[in-house]
């Protein structure tokens, strides 16, 4: 398999990754007030949510349901589970104690598939609560250091979060930020959660060192506080070289929790590994264990819908073009696979409908208003050498715009007259005795001397002439 | 006392019209009038609300409905059930004039059944002691002898029902905090299976170990209490999802063939007047027709150990919320940290930073696999013992407290002589399973004495079976002080 | 005196614990939690190795609930019963240091 690896003086990098995701549930993993953002603060809570006094935990069925999905498309193993409790002070966790899976997670021992042909492995998808959000006041731009004091809003607490754990597989930035597009697109396709990193429902921690290429893993540190895709491979990017300075320094790399900086585009230390609290885990005695029943896994298995990189692959196979190709990539991205089936099945072509779908159907989304069925008459219009691609391209707006109708009428409004192919023969005589040179050079092999004979023809039939045809004939006469 | 009547009878007699509940309440009140100043068995009296509800529950009697099984019972709650509204302090500076925004699942229950609340009662700081007087608020009195503790932490509800306060009151059993004090005030007292009764609502303190159970006169009132207090309650994961039995099912039938088991290597450490009540309790029922069948629990023993890691360390968790954050005292200080420290320290009283300072201790880095992880491994065993000893016996007798009631002060110094008081029964709160104190005949000074009786899980009916039986006996015993 | 504890860990256990002590509280814990542990020697010698931890008492398993919203408490209410609120939240001093 062909893995991107990244490499600098000698150094190889080595980087596992933590994803937090926010589940797409009704509510949250403990009680019964609303999963939902962006609400007016402190307007979600409950006794469990506020940790009142007498409060007890009930685990939400449809939590465990979606975190099982995660597990399952990570290829994962769903066991028997229990819930610990993780002590810690810190004034957005109201119980003191983060409610989280410890020793017996949900989800073990997966992997995940990247488009170049990788496979990062999965340790572990655990299901835990959110805490709550603090807002930093009278420091400089909302930070936490120098702040006069902070407000506290719990809406966000108790919100369920998958975290997955992947294995330190992971060699380059460029393999990174692909782990958490690839992530978040399984994830949107799995309905488990909305992803949005900007908002927070997807948050990527990376665990970064650097070592000498065969040597023992070298000291990490966690870097957290990365809200985009890209910023994943410049942290990871920035983090590497600074380890990498240090240690051809003669010094050692401790072991830290580091902060991102967007704005700087550095890394800064937040704590020493060293000082970390003593979580004193031990089971939550408020819950009890959850025996995912081999027909309730069977049935979540079951309900899968198709994955991204097995609608990359049916895409690929359908249209002939590469399975890592852009255009494959993005109409996956945004779920328009299906619709370029429909078209197919509407008696379109598939390979046309892809080349319009990955342009001019960018912004429509998963379910364009547009039928199926009229831009498979487009592409029949195309492949029977009625309509150019150019022509195509101005039809498709035009349907896009109507949100339907019939692409042959569309055409011949618009002028868009089929040149029969004795019409086109003709153009390219006439072609070849205005351009006697050109004609000559491309005869020898020079296939850039091609342009001025179609330009010529191109501009004979301003623009009707289909452009594959007139290569196709030009070839022919060679 | 006995003319306030009991639970049942005033539930009978308010159904049926011939008592009202307000007078039956006023009976109270002026019971709580003539002596609480004395015993300080409330941390919050609600004469207010109780005579609202009173005759909300007189007037719908007399519009035809039944207002419900404890129709018109005055009923006292340990100040560790959240009560919507109303101050609920579980003694401690911390949580001082805090008012819950929800109702616990049994003060429902009870308000559904036409229970009358007429406070809230006193008890040690979150359930942490034996004797009541770990209270932030001052320490509740015996109410047979001021000169002496009621026994803990649920001592004011046992104060409260041996004053004639209420009827009826509920406590919290974490190592024995119903049993011990209803041995202490000669009430009966009833830990039911773990599960049975929802926690939801009681505050914390060991969250695997701590069930509520009622503090009643008499067996067929706990029984008619647990009628209305047990059952799946949907918003605690822990509790039990099967049915209930009828529990006052087995009250006349006699002990006639039950094998009744004595513990043969039980701790030592129970005073003669104590011991030689439990064994003329194993008489009177051999007298009735059971069978003595002699059993050995050997991790009996490792209970007080087992129990005094387990619950500090529980505690710790769960006591960790008290942080000056959300409710509650807070005491300013210049950062996070600082405040949760200071708030801490100035919240809790002794007893409790000692328990949080050990199951700290015990759950940390370094000592969990000898200690809390040791105790839980003990838990099992003396799940296991307890399981062959119910082979071979259908319940077992032991002493509910090693002692009659005590002066205040005498443990006071020596933490561990205080825990002392929970050797015989942590076990049933490690395995969950029921255990309850009946009175039977007096000790040291004519002080009352509490026989526990201990059931497997689920075996309520069958535990007050045979509580019955010794309540009937008991009757008949000599009061004097045993020798 | 117990040598099972130093007045160290205790120390440690009081700023785990979030217990602000003076040295003299300091003192008197590490002797009463040492007697404490002395007394618990009893398990020291017993062989648990083959036994299985028990954290509960009962072997209930699969309690879950539906994923339907019930009524939230109110805001004010709540709010009205912390030491400090401001804006419709909680109000803390600065947060210095991470512990999570
Ligand atoms: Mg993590
Ligand atoms: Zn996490």
């Amino acid at each position: 398999m062909s893995q991107p690896t990244w490499t600098q003086d000698g150094y190889e990098l080595v980087v596992g990754l933590e994803v937090h995701v926010e589940l797409a549930t009704k509510t949250k993993l403990f009680s019964a007030s609303p999963n939902r953002f962006g609400d007016e603060p402190n307007t979600n809570i409950d006794p469990v949510t506020l940790g009142l006094p007498g409060a007890l935990p009930v685990l939400n069925k449809y939590a465990v349901e979606l975190g099982m999905r995660i597990g399952l498309a990570l290829n994962c193993t769903v066991q028997p589970c229990t819930f610990a409790r993780k002590n810690y002070f810190y004034p957005d966790m109201p119980t003191s104690y983060q409610i989280s899976q410890y020793e017996d997670p949900l989800n073990i021992d997966g992997w995940l598939d990247l488009p170049d042909g990788s496979r990062v492995g999965i340790e572990r998808a655990h299901m835990e609560q959110d805490a709550g959000k603090s807002t930093h006041v009278g420091g400089g731009e909302g930070r936490v250091h120098g702040a006069e004091h902070s407000l506290i809003d719990l809406n966000r607490a108790g919100v369920p979060l998958v975290e997955i754990v992947s294995r330190p597989d992971i060699r380059s930035p460029e393999q990174a930020r692909s782990f958490v597009n690839e992530l978040r697109a399984i994830l949107l396709t799995i309905g488990a959660s909305d992803a949005k990193m900007e908002e927070g429902s997807m948050r990527v921690d990376a665990n970064v060192s650097v070592r000498r290429p065969g040597a023992e893993l070298g000291t990490r540190c966690e870097i957290k506080n990365v809200n985009s895709v890209r910023s994943v491979g410049r942290a990871i990017e920035y983090e590497a070289r600074r380890q990498i300075l240090m240690l051809d320094a003669g010094e050692s790399i401790r072991q830290q929790t580091r902060h991102w900086d967007e704005g700087d585009g550095r890394t800064h230390t937040l704590r020493d590994k060293e000082d970390a609290d003593d979580y004193r885990y031990f089971l939550e005695p408020d819950l009890v264990p959850v025996m995912p029943s081999a027909e309730w896994i069977d049935a979540v298995r079951a309900s899968l819908p198709m994955l991204p990189a097995a609608r990359r692959t049916r895409l690929a196979e359908a249209t002939g073009l590469a399975v890592d190709s852009e255009a494959i990539g993005s109409i996956v991205d945004r779920g328009q696979d299906d619709y370029a089936f429909a078209v197919h099945d509407a008696g379109g072509d598939i390979g046309r409908a892809v080349v319009h779908l990955k342009e001019a159907f960018a912004e429509l989304g998963a379910e364009p208003a547009l039928p199926a069925a009229d831009l498979a008459g487009l592409t029949r219009l195309e492949v029977e050498g009625k309509l150019t691609a150019t022509q195509a391209k101005t039809v498709v707006a035009e349907l896009i715009e109507q949100g339907g109708g019939d692409a042959a009428a569309i055409a011949a409004a618009k002028g868009f007259e089929a040149m029969d192919t004795s019409e086109l023969e003709t153009m390219v005589d006439e072609a070849i005795a205005a351009q006697p040179d050109a004609w000559e050079k491309f005869r020898a092999g020079e296939n850039k001397a091609m342009g001025a004979l179609v330009g010529h023809i191109m501009k004979a039939s301003r623009g009707q002439a289909d452009g594959k045809l007139v290569t196709r004939i030009l070839n022919a006469r060679k | 006392m006995a003319q306030l009547g009991t639970a049942s009878q005033i539930a009978a007699g308010v159904r049926s019209g011939s008592l009202k509940a307000a007078d039956v309440l006023e009976q109270h009140l002026a019971a709580i009038g003539a002596r609480e100043a004395e015993i300080h068995a409330f941390n919050h009296v609600m004469a207010d609300s109780a005579r609202q509800r009173a005759a909300a529950i007189d007037a719908m009697v007399v519009a035809g409905h039944d207002p419900g099984p404890l129709a018109g019972v005055p009923v006292a709650l340990k100040d560790n059930m959240c009560t919507r509204g109303v101050p609920t302090t579980c003694s401690s500076k911390i949580l001082a004039g805090w008012k819950p925004p929800y109702d616990g699942t049994v003060v429902t229950l009870l308000q559904q059944a036409g229970a009358v609340t007429v406070g809230k009662t006193n008890l040690d700081e979150f359930a942490m002691g034996s004797s009541t007087e770990n209270s932030a608020f001052g320490p509740t009195r015996n109410p047979l002898d001021t000169n002496l503790v009621p026994g803990g932490s649920s001592g004011g509800s046992a104060a409260a029902v041996a004053a004639g306060f209420a009827a009826l009151s509920f406590g919290s059993d974490t190592g024995g905090s119903i049993r011990q004090p209803a041995a202490l005030c000669g009430v009966v007292g009833v830990k039911p299976t773990y599960g049975r009764v929802s926690r939801y609502g009681l505050v914390a303190f060991a969250s695997s170990l701590d069930q509520i159970g009622p503090f009643t006169r008499t067996v067929a009132d706990a029984a008619l209490a647990l009628q209305v207090v047990c059952g799946h309650d949907p918003h605690d994961s822990t509790s039990i999802p099967d049915p209930l039995p009828d529990y006052s099912a087995l009250l006349e039938r006699g002990v006639e063939g039950l094998r009744i088991g004595r513990i043969t290597d039980l701790p030592a450490g129970a005073d003669p007047d104590v011991a030689q009540r439990v064994e003329q309790a194993f008489e009177v029922l051999t007298a009735a027709g059971a069978t003595i069948v002699d059993v050995e629990v050997p991790a009996f023993t490792y209970g007080l150990t087992a129990y005094y890691i387990i619950a500090p360390a529980e505690a710790s968790s769960n006591l960790a919320r008290y942080d000056g954050v959300r409710y509650g005292l807070r005491v300013d200080a210049s950062d996070t940290n600082a405040m949760y420290s200071a708030t801490r320290a100035a919240g809790f009283g002794d007893e409790v930073k000692r328990r949080i300072l050990l199951g700290t201790y015990a759950l940390s880095a370094g000592y969990y696999d000898a200690y809390y992880g040791k105790a839980l491994r003990i838990r099992r065993l003396m799940a296991q013992d307890f399981a062959k000893a119910y082979e071979q016996a259908d319940v077992l007798l032991t002493p509910a407290s090693p002692s009659v009631a005590f002066p205040f002060g005498s443990k006071t110094a020596d933490p561990f002589a205080m825990y002392l008081c929970d050797t015989y029964t942590i076990p049933s709160n490690l395995t969950g399973e029921p255990g309850m104190s009946v009175p039977f005949g007096t000790g040291r000074q004519g002080l009352p004495v509490g026989v526990q009786v201990l059931a497997p899980a689920l075996a309520e009916p069958l535990m007050l079976q045979v509580a019955a039986e010794l309540e009937r006996a008991a009757a008949g015993l000599d009061q004097g002080g045993a020798t | 005196m117990s040598d099972r504890l130093t007045n160290d860990a205790v120390v440690k256990v009081a700023r785990l614990a979030r217990l602000d002590l003076t040295p003299d509280e300091i003192e008197r814990a590490t002797e009463k939690l040492g007697d404490m542990l002395d007394h618990f020697a009893d398990i020291d010698a017993l062989d648990l190795s083959a036994i299985e931890p028990m954290n509960q008492p009962l072997p209930i398993v699969n309690v879950m609930r539906d994923d339907v919203v019930e009524p939230c408490l109110d805001r004010d209410e709540v709010l009205a019963a912390a030491p400090q609120a401001e804006d419709g939240r909680f109000r803390v001093p600065p947060i210095i240091g991470f512990a999570g």
